[in-house]
């Protein structure tokens, strides 16, 4: 959904590493942000080390409140809310960040091509990409899932089909931009392959906006999974994720309000995270976005 | 600006005859026999032959799609399959101005927040104001739009009852009650949008200060008040229009998610409820609709685009 404007960018050497260091020193937001999402992560690792319960536990204490025992309170049917929480960061980043890949490694392949072969490639490819542009990306899963079904493998696929297009379109103006340069001239007078011309000589260069839109565009899918489960168009119904105990606390928040709060603060912790990451890494590789 | 207009308006028509075809075609691809779903599992051979024929569904499905084409064009986008065989066409006449009341009314809270918001913390940029800004903006980026639903919720209908929790009343029953009922939803909709555009115009804004006609206008000795509404906003608005279209479709995707928190039967209800029973026919009209709202606010966000700037519409 995000546009990133495309000028032609520096390659990540050692002095481009440096330049990240001395940006985030000064970038309270983006310290938290790798503190906060570092924390995560872990939390998802270790959660089966870390939960003090099994999330799908059901015991006579429904609706408890916030005690010992239930750090976060528990739900209808007797869960512990803060066991569910940690095995749903699982889902979560395991979702936001698998999507993200596919999509990125799909949509920069086709990008690639039909931007350095031109023609009529680029035209069907193109007029593909453009139709799908049209759409924002949440509704475009929600129309893949309809086709396809739940389940964890169908949101993952209908989660990466929606996000190629925004790496398509990077990875082909790049290309167009870029299949000028003399250096890329001199890789093919030196009879190297496309495929080589593409990956080793374009792809490398291409890199800083690539990896701006693909830190945004976790945290997209991130949201965008925790609503398809909300909506009961997620990975199932017995897997904990966030979406889905909001969805399953959701008519019981006058009597337990913590149902209706923690499993949101967790998405909103993660992905304001990864927005200021994003914003960070937006100032240390100059790449600039139309918002 | 006539042929640009032209190729603009044609372009978005041959986008939903796209739509439409994939529409049709896919959902043929779907796993499950929407015959056996419609018999509920409970029709021999026999009825479901029948069933087949009622339908055209015995036909080639090249003559099924010239079909199907022809009476969407009349307006006729087949029954709904589950329950009581309502029309598809009148479902969605029912569903379309909720959706569209909703996000028109998210649309215009947000512009009145983002708006003062963008320029206050351009204008006093890296102050106290700006900082403030700048964390509402990330919050509101960063909340699921059903989540802020359901703490909107806790909050004024469940703890303060102020304000009714679900439902819908039309505009021309009662104004009043029909904003008591779209508020909560259009704040949770309108809160990630509001934030996109004032980031917007604050960088936008930013950009045009520090530009040299700025200073020129400037050293003309203009007011603050000249400088800011005669030169910088309008000029400064230009890429902000962009993103409101884009980010537009936010506001119909938010629609789709948040009436379901707040049970508004509105074309985001109606598809995922549509999806859940497996009721293609209601499913297809719904993405048809849908997909036409976001066609539509593309193009005029484009022809809107070419009259204020002219240099897109040379070429």
């Amino acid at each position: 959904m995000t546009d990133t404007a495309l000028a032609p960018s520096e390659p990540l050497p050692a002095r481009q590493r440096s330049r990240f260091r001395a940006t985030l020193a000064h970038d309270r937001k983006a310290q938290l942000g790798l503190i906060i999402l570092a924390v995560f992560l872990l939390a998802g690792i270790f959660a089966p080390l870390l939960a003090p319960f099994d999330p799908n536990e059901m015991t006579f204490d429904m609706m408890g409140g916030l005690s010992w025992t239930h750090p976060l309170g528990t739900d209808d049917l007797g869960r512990d809310l803060f066991s569910r929480i940690l095995y749903g960061t699982r889902v979560s980043l395991f979702i936001g960040i698998s999507t993200v890949a596919i999509a990125l490694v799909a949509g920069i392949t086709l990008g690639l091509v039909a931007g350095y072969f031109g023609g009529w490639v680029d035209m069907v490819i193109m007029r593909y990409i453009d139709l799908q542009w049209a759409f924002p990306n949440f509704i475009i899963a929600v129309y893949l899932v309809a086709v396809f079904g739940t389940g964890l493998l169908n949101v993952i696929v209908a989660i990466s089909l929606a996000f190629v297009d925004d790496f398509a379109r990077i990875a082909r103006s790049m290309t167009l931009s870029l299949r000028e340069e003399q250096y890329v001239d001199a890789a093919r007078t030196l009879g190297f392959s496309n495929l080589r011309t593409l990956f080793v000589h374009i792809l490398p260069n291409a890199v800083a906006p690539i990896i701006v839109q693909a830190t945004v565009s976790v945290s997209y899918a991130i949201l965008g999974e925790a609503s398809l489960s909300f909506l009961g168009l997620g990975v199932d119904a017995n897997t904990p994720t966030w979406g889905l105990i909001l969805a399953d606390g959701r008519g019981f928040i006058t009597q337990a309000w913590w149902l209706g709060v923690f499993p949101g603060v967790a998405i909103m912790l993660v992905v304001l995270s990864i927005n200021f990451i994003g914003d960070w890494l937006r100032d240390a590789l100059d790449v600039r976005q139309s918002f | 600006m006539t042929s640009y207009m032209l190729r603009r308006l044609i372009g978005s028509v041959i986008v939903m005859w796209a739509v439409a075809t994939l529409v049709f075609f896919m959902l043929r691809l779907v796993p499950g026999d929407p015959i056996a779903a419609m018999l509920a599992d409970a029709g021999g051979p026999d009825e479901i032959a029948a069933m087949k024929a009622q339908l055209g569904l015995d036909r080639s499905v090249f003559v099924q799609y010239g079909i199907w084409f022809a009476n969407m064009f009349q307006g006729d986008l087949g029954n709904s399959i589950y329950g009581s065989r309502v029309p598809v066409s009148q479902i969605i006449t029912e569903a379309f101005p909720r959706t569209i009341s909703l996000s028109l009314l998210a649309f215009f809270i947000a512009m009145v927040i983002a708006v003062p918001a963008g320029i206050l913390s351009a204008t006093r940029r890296n102050t106290m104001t700006d900082n403030t800004v700048s964390l509402f903006a990330f919050l509101g980026l960063s909340m699921p739009d059903f989540w802020l639903a359901i703490l909107l919720i806790i909050i004024f209908a469940a703890n303060l009852q102020w304000l009714p929790a679900i439902g819908y009343t039309p505009i021309d029953e009662s104004l009043w009650q029909w904003f008591r009922h779209l508020i909560l939803p259009a704040i949770a909709i309108g809160t990630a949008f509001s934030a996109i555009i004032a980031r917007m115009i604050r960088s936008s804004l930013l950009e045009v200060l520090n530009s040299d006609y700025m200073r020129t206008a400037r050293s003309k000795g203009l007011t603050p008040r000249m400088l800011m509404f005669g030169h910088a906003l309008p000029n400064a608005m230009i890429p902000v229009i962009t993103v409101i279209g884009i980010a537009f479709a936010l506001l119909i995707s938010g629609a789709v998610v948040v009436e379901n928190v707040f049970a508004i039967k509105g074309l985001g209800r109606v598809l995922i409820e549509g999806i859940l029973n497996r009721d293609y026919p209601v499913v297809q009209g719904a993405v048809l609709v849908v997909s036409a709202i976001f066609v539509f606010s593309n193009l005029i966000v484009d022809l809107l685009y070419g009259l204020i700037d002219p240099r897109i519409r040379l070429n």
